[in-house]
């Protein structure tokens, strides 16, 4: 071996050297070199670390500091009428929302007319209690400043960010008309969405006094740890019944493949109905047609896919439904990327916003995908 | 369950796994030379002498006769499998095969036969992809750590993967000085690792009516627990120089679409959370977090809030969108409580678990995960009966505060049916409830913090399944 070093081996008589070198100190004086030593940091909490970060700029603060509290700290002024509201639900929101916040295709409902005078009196919605009720958002938020700040950070859905400060006040207005909380007409500012919190009709419907919030709050459940003949009875309730033994797919395939406790076959072995619905969840064929040639770096990187899905219609229409209509139109290529690009409404019924982050070539592409 | 009764356990015949596949080309192709075809002898005459024309006869038939030896042998696999398990007297090709390079998969992967151990989605849980849900599999799973790629995911607005070099950290508000950092900034502060778990409050909460879903994935796989690294908040926020007096509550944002934000109370804040950029040696994933987040140790994981932006200090809750709107658990008496943050102890046991099946009657190893957003795992008792009696299980180490714990206890089954249950007490001397103790307070639409005992039912099959007793 020593004969002839292969290069892994010379590596290592290259590194023993080395340390055997570095050991000796050749010959230097061990105490001089000490002395030039800069210390660690004797404890990492010193702060040592002053100079890093930096103060933030009064502009980058109101560009990122968007929250509003309960108290309205942080409501930017502005006003917007329930009117107006309904304009730009209609373009914006209803494609999601339904045209009177009561779709549940997508979310929960934000409006039914669940909410009565009598809740706007009492401050807290009774049919919160009535387990047959579906709970919708305006029978729940206990705050005005809530939705303003939900839809101001989060709305809408696939464009988040994108409204005025005037359009948000318009759009809370809406919402609040809905559930007759205020005027079909009425125009809500900064200066009167204290008094709008005084009719919220649950706003005395959510509490902080529990045990759950605080780490040294006492549970309100617990148990006792009895070892022996603790019950009388056992009596099984409720199972998953056998038509959803196969509601999840295939159990057998969720589990290793090898091992002590395999995967239970729920695709077979339960007769013809479970059979189909087995068939039903196998994986897709694979892509053929234009999702096979689809530019999904495009599409998932500019948020197409939040309202397109390539075969089905989801918020907007399905891309083969686009890709059929302007199949064989001369200019389709120029018409849909420009569509992409600006946007516009009416078409397929609801609105699609503008896509001006796309590079025009970006669009294009896209475009070109949707006519080949 | 009396339907199933009357099935008899097969004993599953032992057949070469079917997944041992000829190597790609073995036939029609050079084939090297078996080894150690030539005697001792041979060889110290070649090395001697050379090759003569007697010599060259004398390798060629030596070679045939070890070549038809090795075909022979596989020709007779089956012959032979009175004798032995096939896998055993037979080489498999991974024996005999050139393996792979290193870094063939630079950045690693699992092997191939692992492909079912994935995060999944409930179907119809959600309607969109992007405000959605993907669990862990639980049941595949062993120890305290989950895999980083195993880890579930809960988005509110889709998950984004943020260029780190323009990612900021600001924090404002009752601070002396507002602040805005880099990721090499943060990353160049003194830092802490901890293994933490996050929970979602929602987790488990399908099952607070009945019996939803067949598998510990689905019941409990919003959960998962990992190796954080980050700079402890506390460090930061006296780093601003936060306001000792005002401040009561943090706001953290995220710096996704949803901006997803939360308010942690400052005693919380400045107690054991790390704004964290690593996960388990790695950096935190994108559908994590990447490159920054909150990790809130012991409470439900939203407030742990992912590509963290922003940490606003402040006198009072904030009540945005997250944690007024959802998050919110309904009460029977119609009130929704707020700010529900911890997760109680709790526990499951993992394998056996619904959707398994046990193959024979005898000993099995039963295994589960315990945990306490309150501290650490204390006990952790097991129930074969339905909760009639309860034997004490071996806890694994580590055992840590707000970590996932490992227990284990042996079970020789003997074919009857059988109810598994698993029951943890934390440090606090808190007992894991009932279910119907906990319906019993509240009630079955609160959605969020269903901690209550889980049971598995074994059919005299072997069959596993998820019910709920009275």
């Amino acid at each position: 071996m020593f004969n002839s070093p292969d290069a892994f081996t010379r590596s290592l008589c290259v590194l023993f050297v080395t340390a055997a070198l570095t050991a000796c100190g050749e010959g230097r004086d061990e105490n001089a070199e000490a002395a030039t030593i800069t210390p660690p940091v004797a404890s990492p909490w010193q702060s040592n670390y002053l100079e890093i970060g930096r103060t933030a700029s009064p502009a980058e603060l109101a560009a990122w500091d968007i929250d509003v509290r309960p108290d309205f700290t942080g409501l930017p002024p502005g006003s917007g009428n329930a009117e107006q509201g309904e304009e730009i639900w209609l373009a914006r929101c209803a494609a999601c929302h339904g045209d009177f916040g009561d779709s549940n295709q997508f979310f929960s409902p934000l409006v039914l007319g669940n909410v009565t005078p009598q809740d706007i009196e009492s401050g807290h919605v009774a049919a919160l209690k009535d387990p047959t009720r579906v709970r919708t958002t305006l029978m729940k938020v206990a705050t005005v400043s809530t939705l303003w700040d939900y839809i101001n950070r989060a709305m809408p859905w696939n464009d988040p960010k994108s409204l005025s400060t005037d359009e948000v006040y318009s759009l809370v207005a809406y919402l609040l008309s809905l559930g007759y909380i205020v005027d079909s007409d009425f125009e809500l500012s900064n200066e009167n969405i204290a008094n709008v919190q005084a009719r919220m009709p649950n706003r005395n419907g959510m509490t902080q006094e529990h045990g759950l919030w605080k780490v040294d709050d006492v549970s309100d459940v617990h148990n006792t740890a009895c070892m022996t003949n603790c019950e009388a009875s056992v009596e099984v309730a409720s199972s998953i019944p056998q038509f959803a033994r196969n509601a999840h797919g295939n159990l057998r395939d969720q589990m290793r493949i090898f091992g002590p406790f395999p995967g239970e076959d729920t695709g077979a072995e339960r007769g013809a109905e479970t059979a189909i619905a087995s068939v039903a969840k196998e994986p897709p064929a694979p892509e053929a047609g234009l999702a096979s040639s689809a530019p999904m770096e495009l599409l998932t990187g500019n948020s197409c896919l939040g309202c397109h899905q390539i075969d089905s219609k989801l918020v907007g229409p399905a891309f083969t439904a686009v890709a059929e209509k302007y199949a064989g139109q001369d200019d389709a290529v120029v018409y849909l990327s420009r569509k992409i690009r600006q946007g516009g409404s009416g078409v397929w019924g609801g609105f699609m916003p503008p896509m001006a982050q796309l590079s025009e070539a970006n669009a294009e592409e896209i475009a070109r995908w949707l006519a080949q | 369950m009396s339907e199933k009764s009357g099935r008899e356990i097969v004993p599953q015949a032992y057949t070469p796994s079917p997944t041992v596949t000829e190597r790609p080309g073995a036939l029609g192709q050079l084939r090297k030379a078996p080894e150690s075809f030539l005697d001792k002898s041979t060889i110290a005459a070649v090395s001697k002498s050379g090759i003569d024309e007697n010599r060259r006869q004398l390798l060629r038939t030596s070679f045939t006769t070890a070549l038809a030896g090795m075909l022979g042998a596989s020709l007779s696999a089956r012959a032979l499998a009175s004798q032995g398990d096939p896998d055993i007297l037979t080489l498999p090709p991974w024996s005999k095969s050139l393996g792979n390079a290193v870094a063939t998969n630079p950045y690693g992967q699992p092997s191939k036969y692992e492909a079912n151990i994935i995060r999944r989605q409930s179907p119809g849980l959600t309607q969109t992809d992007q405000a959605s849900v993907s669990f862990s599999p639980l049941q595949g799973m062993f120890g305290m750590i989950t895999a980083s790629g195993l880890h579930f995911e809960r988005h509110h607005q889709g998950w984004v993967d943020i260029d780190p070099r323009r990612h900021r950290l600001m924090i404002n508000g009752l601070v002396s000085k507002p602040m805005v950092f880099t990721m090499e900034e943060l990353m160049r502060l003194p830092s802490v690792s901890r293994i933490h778990f996050i929970e979602c409050g929602a987790n488990t909460g399908m099952e607070w009516g009945n019996t939803a879903v067949p598998t510990v994935q689905y019941t409990h796989g919003m959960l998962s627990c990992s190796e954080f690294t980050g700079v402890p908040l506390s460090l930061l926020l006296e780093h601003a120089g936060y306001d000792k007096a005002k401040a009561k509550y943090v706001l953290a944002e995220g710096a996704d679409g949803s901006s997803m934000t939360r308010t942690i109370d400052i005693e919380r804040a400045l107690d054991d959370v790390i704004v964290a950029y690593g996960m388990n040696g790695e950096m935190l994933r994108p559908e994590n977090g990447y490159p920054l987040r909150l990790v809130v140790p012991g409470v439900q994981g939203v407030s742990s809030v992912k590509w963290l932006r922003r940490l606003e200090v402040g006198d009072m809750p904030y009540a945005t969108k997250d944690e007024a709107i959802h998050y919110v658990d309904l009460m029977p008496d119609g009130q929704h409580r707020q700010y529900t943050s911890i997760q109680e102890a709790k526990s499951v046991i993992t394998s056996p678990s619904g959707g398994q099946r046990l193959l024979t009657k005898g000993y099995y190893n039963v295994s589960g995960l315990a945990w306490s957003g309150r501290g650490t795992v204390e006990r952790v008792d097991v129930s074969f009966d339905g909760g009639r009696n309860w034997y004490t299980a071996k806890l694994e180490g580590p055992v840590l505060p707000k970590a996932l714990t490992r227990f284990n206890i042996g079970w020789t089954w003997d074919g009857k049916p059988a109810i598994l249950q698993s029951r943890v007490v934390d440090s606090t001397g808190y007992v894991q409830p009932l279910k119907r103790q906990l319906k019993e307070v509240r009630g079955t639409r609160s959605v969020y913090h269903n901690n209550a005992i889980q049971s598995w039912q074994v059919t005299e099959s072997g069959e596993v399944e998820n019910v709920q007793l009275t």
